[in-house]
């Protein structure tokens, strides 16, 4: 039956219909929807795990065990699940290993914009591109006979258009494969001589992969008119039908890694002006000239950013569309953090006391925005531990007085332990706020390690942040409540005046989570509002000063008194 | 059949993408192919958001781009004109007169901009404006906003059974909140 389908819906059930058993996975956008749709199966196993390095081995680990697994991360979190993933490539499989992995052109949600491509080619790991949903659903289940023909894992890329947007895709049943019984072979210890045998394999592997690339139905040639040929994958495909329709021929790229060599070659002799059409790195052009082909790619479209209709239009000289417009200035509408956001009361307290804050990722990360403006700094998950380390060795006493780290319970599980352990270990006096919201947010409320439920939500060990960090060396482990801003203020000056490492963990349930207790929103006192707009330094949607006297969105409001506090005149009591 | 393009704009946490799931659902009914697509993550925390849907013979693109939106659906009026380019010229814009204020506005740093929708029909565009909120709330929750905005944008399509639509919404919505938003529906696509 025909059905509209997520990106990472389909993709979750192209791995159901290979007969996937176990996915483990760290949410991250735009990938986060391939886990949780694949868990609404009851036959595949699935978990968040710590982080990105810990799903691969997870995963691979269960293929080494004998069933079809998977796991899914954004593109960063390929970053840290490169180690395992270099070396898996060599040591190989006993079931199939599909690694899902979705990129973020125009940064919708993301801090970098890296070109994952380069991880086939450097982890010569061969590299599946969907341009749709059903296409999703189908790689996914080639993705895993690859694997398995060639005993190596494979790599399915998607983007934020393809992950976030629903086609059509015709679902199947599932079929699932014996379990491969493990066998024990010394040749799969990875020193020294096996090593430099698996390279070797992995060499001859790459070759019998390309020679694939050239006949399999994953990449296709659609000829329609021979004055422009464009090589192209992923939605840049569906942009170039989009404008040219039959009017350029199209060599549709569904494997882009390893590349076919033959085939690109006959394909340019076709046509008599040959583009690549990739969004972010020449990934394909960069071969295409290695190949000795005369292309035109990056010196007409960008490497910034994402690709749309009008974009491909404009770069290729064609008329853009007629457009209706005002002249008026449209105020942004940045995202803020939520009204109650127990994140607020925080970054107000480190504005007040000068803090530099190094940041970390997740919602929190909207702190450094106006009124706010209390982050320095961010770089990538962990960073807020060991970059504040770093920070203090360089500025001594002054710097360990005047710098706290931010980072939110999920993120501290997946790599700001290491970080806090540099701190304990190496000793600067450094301090650290671990925002405990009980859920991993920004990515949609997934659970993790410290909020005692699985990825299901049904109950499952139960991390203790304090007790943890007190193992890692920490004598000063404070715990506070966000909404008390008195006892922030308190407990923060104490810890940044004290010559030991600190943790001050703050404690409150994101808002947004079901079940968390919302009291009445406040209401304001007219007659005492004397119009000072003290409350409106925390940047709290629902707070707003309209005729010189406060106003309440009711339907925003959660009565956290935060704002309370803010007020001299008792009007928001 | 050309492709038709109809967006949905609004603010993060608006139901937009309960619209856009209702639409589609519709118009899959149709027989068509059909694209639906919105970004995920940082903007549905009270940033702008935004979906596409297409649909026709045959879709490729999953995005909309500017000067070629048949229909835009606003749920906020600063969203109507923030995204009011993407309209084609003689497009039609169904806007709810709700103003939210974006922060930039509610620390005094600009100001939100006054005649909107006259402006916007100045410009060329065939502007539908009502308060649906207040259309949500005599349905009996602010919340079903969202459906009493389908059920105007259903009023443009007489080629498709008011039915389909009320199936959709009983396919889409938890049977707790089917008769308020079957109501909000109903109230939305009455003219007032």
């Amino acid at each position: 039956m025909r059905e509209l389908m997520l990106g990472n819906k389909a993709l979750a059930r192209g791995l159901y219909e290979a007969g996937c058993a176990v996915i483990s996975s760290y949410p991250g956008t735009p990938s986060t929807e391939i886990t949780e749709e694949a868990a609404k199966y009851d036959e595949i196993y699935c978990e968040w795990a710590p982080n990105e390095k810990v799903a691969l081995e997870v995963a691979h680990g269960a293929s080494l065990g004998g069933v079809r697994s998977a796991c899914a991360m954004k593109h960063v979190g390929l970053n840290v699940a490169a180690d395992p993933l270099f070396t898996i490539s060599y040591q190989g499989l006993n079931a199939g290993l599909v690694v899902c992995v979705a990129d973020d052109p125009g940064m919708h949600s993301s801090q970098n914009e890296q070109d994952s491509r380069h991880y086939a080619l450097a982890a010569k790991i061969p590299m599946l591109e969907p341009s749709d949903s059903e296409e999703a659903r189908t790689f996914a289940k080639r993705a895993f006979e690859i694997s398995e023909q060639f005993n190596t894992p494979v790599l399915i890329r998607m983007c934020t258009r393809v992950s976030h947007s629903q086609s059509v895709v015709e679902p199947q049943e599932r079929k699932v494969p014996q379990q491969v019984p493990y066998v024990k072979d010394p040749s799969k210890v990875m020193m020294t001589v096996n090593a430099r045998n698996a390279h070797v394999r992995v060499e001859q592997r790459t070759l019998d992969l390309a020679a694939y690339a050239e006949h399999c139905d994953l990449n296709r040639v659609e000829m329609g008119d021979t004055s422009l040929g464009i090589i192209t994958s992923s939605t840049s495909y569906q942009y170039a039908r989009e404008v040219f329709g039959d009017g350029a021929s199209i060599l549709k790229l569904g494997m882009v890694y390893p590349l076919p060599e033959k085939l690109i070659l006959d394909f340019a002799a076709k046509v008599d002006r040959v583009i690549v059409l990739e969004e972010l790195d020449p990934f394909l052009e960069n071969y295409c000239r290695q190949l000795g082909l005369r292309v035109s790619g990056k010196d007409i479209f960008p490497i910034c950013g994402e690709f749309s209709q009008n974009l491909v239009r404009s770069c290729m000289g064609l008329k853009t569309p007629e457009t209706v417009r005002i002249d008026d200035s449209i105020p942004g509408r940045p995202p803020v953090m939520c009204a109650g956001c127990p994140h607020r009361g925080i970054f107000y307290i480190l504005k007040k006391n000068k803090c530099m804050v190094y940041g970390d990722i997740g919602c929190y990360t909207l702190g450094a925005v106006a009124p706010l403006n209390a982050m320095d700094l961010n770089v990538c998950m962990g960073a807020s531990c060991s970059g504040l380390h770093g920070f203090n060795l360089a500025m001594g006493r002054e710097g360990e007085k005047h710098s706290v780290g931010v980072i939110g319970d999920s993120t501290f599980i997946h790599s700001g332990m290491t970080g806090i352990t540099d701190i304990s270990y190496n000793m600067t006096n450094s301090t650290v706020i671990i925002l405990d919201n009980s859920i991993t947010g920004m990515t949609g409320h997934q659970q993790n390690p410290t909020t005692g439920k699985n990825l299901r939500g049904e109950p499952a060990g139960k991390v203790d942040l304090e007790s943890l960090c007190r193992a890692l060396g920490f004598d000063r482990v404070r715990v506070v409540d966000p909404y008390d801003l008195d006892q922030v203020d308190r407990v923060l000056k104490e810890e940044l005046e004290t010559e030991a490492p600190s943790v001050i963990i703050s404690r409150r349930p994101c808002v947004m989570i079901k079940g968390t207790v919302h009291n009445p929103p406040l209401e304001p006192k007219e007659d005492k509002c004397v119009g000072c707009k003290a409350c409106m330094q925390i940047g709290c949607p629902a707070v707003s000063v309209r005729d010189g006297k406060v106003r309440i969105d009711r339907t925003l409001c959660i009565g956290c008194k935060v704002c309370t506090q803010m007020c001299k005149f008792g009007a928001l009591e | 059949m050309a492709t038709k393009n109809i967006m949905i704009v609004g603010v993060g946490g608006q139901g937009t993408l309960l619209a856009s799931k209702l639409l589609g659902y519709v118009l899959l009914g149709q027989g068509y192919d059909v694209k639906v697509s919105e970004v995920h993550g940082m903007s549905q925390r009270g940033g702008s958001v935004v979906t596409y849907v297409r649909f026709g013979e045959r879709v490729y693109s999953p995005v909309i781009d500017k000067g070629e939106a048949d229909f835009i659906i606003s749920f906020e009026q600063l969203e109507a004109a923030r995204w009011l380019e993407y309209l084609k010229p003689g497009g039609r814009i169904v806007v709810n007169t709700q103003k939210m204020e974006p922060m930039p506005v509610i620390i005094g740093e600009t100001e939100y901009p006054d005649g909107l929708v006259e402006k916007m029909q100045a410009a060329g565009a065939q502007v539908d404006a009502e308060d649906f909120l207040a259309v949500a709330e005599a349905a009996g929750s602010p919340k079903a906003v969202n459906i009493a905005l389908m059920g105007r944008l259903s009023a443009y399509f007489p080629e498709i059974a008011e039915e389909e639509w009320q199936r959709a919404i009983e396919a889409c919505v938890p049977p707790k909140f089917l008769e308020l938003n079957k109501r909000a529906f109903e109230m939305g696509r009455q003219r007032s």
